[in-house]
């Protein structure tokens, strides 16, 4: 993989600069190695797929980039900066916002409370005006409302606007949960499974997402999907994982054909 | 009831975030507020007394559906329990008795508001603990709060002036010429007063729990993990919260004594009257103003109709009623938390939605 600013995928499709790079990360629990030492990066714009069996260490990974977990050793750089030890908190404001392999929605607020929550670090408005909520406190509130109910049309929730997300069927609720993260307005979009226990047509659905917010908001994604078809398709490279260790990584087709990925998927004659 | 949202569109953002969206709910707040301004202090409750009305009922109410506000706000909005309340009420009240004693002069309304900070301070204070624990442990931590709050107000003397009887007393001071605390203060000029603040208090808690801040609670009630993935600081989002609720408690606490008990000491602010705030708060409904008017009215009204009924229509003593009424309140709590966790605010809002497809079923 060249480091070169740009860079052709063999879809034809034109992705940028590196944006995010690990280097050589190692995260253990106690005896356990999780991730052992994996080095790969994330290009602005692109669809960075990471797949790899159960245990691999793909949700750890993606822990790691969004400061839930620190490893052990490594470096992860940020935008041709090395990034300090942060809080999750604090990256969120470097501009990453994940979704979650098992939903995580405020289960008490509505779908568009829900997607202003997103709007959390836009929104500065000092605690007075937060008290008497009228003139600029009003006017930020309206705004980031617009806003968000733009993407609410995007994703098509409208007609669930209003109701409690507890209560809506698991297809939806993992697109509210894009909402949210879509309303962070992120640079970089990790998606922890976004498929996972949908049928045919919800997974059309939401590759149709996928690629639209990619390709609308320039939002680099970098997701985790057992789906090997939908992978394949919407991922313009790919990153494999074992146990920990770094399998493969190159285009889709690439890493379909590299032997050490057929044989983690299908098993090996010992 | 009988009312729809029917015909009544909202065309711009401004009027979807409203408080109250539907003209009739408007109308209705009118009308509480038109009783609660024009009619309770000039007639009281009809068919009672009117100094035990005010007294008895509605002074107390008004007072403890502050406190219900506050508490549901670290409670219902922000999932941090807590067995503090009557101890924060008391730094409340002790820090307004000592405000005004080093500042006689200065407008009374004023003292109380400022004492709400004392205790918002104390709250916070208290509330560091919630940072790395959850759950029972943090009641524990609160009623830590509680019994070591309690010690100041028996041993700390500074805090009732070294009075012998350990008490504190209002003082009688007056606002514009009218007498607002002390034995000789007018019912009617208390309650406006306490009627007020709840009124102010209850749009700032309004206010706070619909915009960022009030979100920022939620998460942290709802998925911390995600809260924190967002950008939501859980020290700024739970202290806040710790403040905020106090600085409720803490007026609460300065008006009961100042506006209602006339003086008080440790057992006030006991834990008995914790768990009673934390009763209003369940059983109107966690995460509601709104709930907060209802669980407090009917927690402290419940056992007064009791006793009244009791005694009126079966003879049976005040005594006697008194336990029953403990009993029926205990079972009641147990009943609703089966039937519907989320209290009387739900309770009152499948009501409103049943009668609003009435006559229909569905």
């Amino acid at each position: 993989m060249s480091t070169a600013e740009t860079f052709i995928t063999p879809d034809g499709r034109t992705i940028g600069a590196v944006m995010m790079e690990m280097k050589n990360i190692t995260l253990r629990f106690g005896g356990v190695v999780a991730i052992q030492d994996i080095s790969f990066d994330i290009r602005e714009g692109e669809i960075r797929a990471i797949i790899g069996p159960n245990g691999a260490g793909k949700s750890s990974m993606l822990n790691v980039i969004n400061g839930f977990y620190h490893p052990q050793e490594g470096e992860v750089w940020f935008r041709g900066a090395k990034r300090p030890s942060m809080k999750p908190y604090q990256i969120a404001k470097q501009g990453i916002a994940r979704t979650f392999q098992n939903i995580a929605l405020f289960k008490g607020m509505t779908t568009v409370e829900n997607v202003m929550t997103g709007r959390q670090l836009m929104m500065k408005k000092s605690f007075l005006w937060q008290m008497l909520r009228v003139g600029p406190a009003m006017t930020e509130e309206v705004e980031h409302r617009r806003r968000c109910e733009e993407i609410i049309d995007f994703l098509e929730i409208q007609h669930i606007r209003k109701e409690p997300v507890g209560s809506l069927p698991y297809g939806l609720q993992k697109r509210v949960e894009l909402a949210r993260a879509l309303a962070m307005e992120p640079k970089l979009l990790l998606l922890d499974e976004p498929m996972a226990g949908m049928n045919v047509e919800e997974k059309e659905d939401m590759s149709r997402f996928i690629l639209d917010v990619n390709d609308q908001y320039g939002t680099t994604i970098a997701l985790i999907e057992h789906d090997m078809s939908v992978v394949m398709d919407l991922a313009d490279r790919v990153v494999c994982l074992d146990y920990g260790k770094m399998l493969a990584d190159g285009t889709p087709s690439e890493v379909q054909k590299n032997q050490a990925v057929i044989d983690a998927y299908l098993g090996v004659e010992h | 009831m009988f009312y729809r949202e029917a015909g009544q569109y909202n065309t711009t953002y401004e009027q979807d975030l409203q408080a109250f969206p539907i003209k009739q709910d408007k109308i209705g707040i009118a009308i509480w507020l038109v009783l609660a301004y024009l009619f309770v202090p000039f007639f009281g409750i009809p068919g009672l007394e009117y100094g035990f009305a005010m007294n008895a009922i509605m002074i107390p109410v008004l007072i403890f559906t502050i406190t219900t506000i506050g508490l549901n706000i670290l409670v219902g909005f922000t999932g941090q329990i807590s067995l503090g309340t009557g101890a924060f009420m008391g730094v409340g009240a002790y820090a307004c008795y000592k405000l005004t004693s080093y500042f006689p002069d200065t407008n009374i309304i004023i003292l109380i508001l400022a004492s709400g900070f004392v205790s918002a301070i104390v709250g916070a204070l208290f509330g560091l603990p919630s940072l790395r624990i959850k759950g029972f442990y943090l009641v524990v931590a609160t009623l830590a709060a509680q019994f070591f709050l309690e010690w100041c107000f028996i041993r700390v003397g500074w805090l009732y002036n070294y009075n012998p009887s350990g008490a504190i007393e209002v003082p009688q001071r007056e606002v514009l010429g009218w007498i607002v605390t002390g034995a000789s203060a007018e019912p009617m000029t208390r309650y406006l007063v306490v009627l007020s603040i709840l009124v102010f208090l209850a749009i700032i808690a309004g206010n706070l729990t619909r915009g960022r801040i009030g979100r920022s609670w939620m998460m942290i009630r709802d998925m911390d993990i995600a809260a924190e993935l967002i950008g939501v600081r859980p020290l700024t989002a739970k202290l806040s919260a710790f403040a905020v609720s106090s600085y409720f408690i803490g007026v609460s606490g300065a008006l009961m004594v100042f506006m209602w008990l006339g003086a008080a000491e440790v057992e006030s602010f006991d834990v008995n009257h914790s768990f009673l705030y934390l009763f209003m708060v369940i059983l109107g409904g966690l995460g509601s103003i709104t709930g907060s008017f209802m669980g407090a009215a009917f927690i402290w009204t419940f056992p007064i109709i009791l006793k009244e009924l009791g005694k009126s229509w079966f003879g049976i003593n005040a005594t006697v009623m008194e336990n029953v009424s403990l009993v029926a309140i205990g079972v009641m709590i147990v009943v609703i938390l089966i039937a519907e966790p989320h209290g009387m605010a739900r309770l009152w809002q499948i009501v409103k939605q049943k009668l609003r497809i009435w006559p229909f079923p569905h």
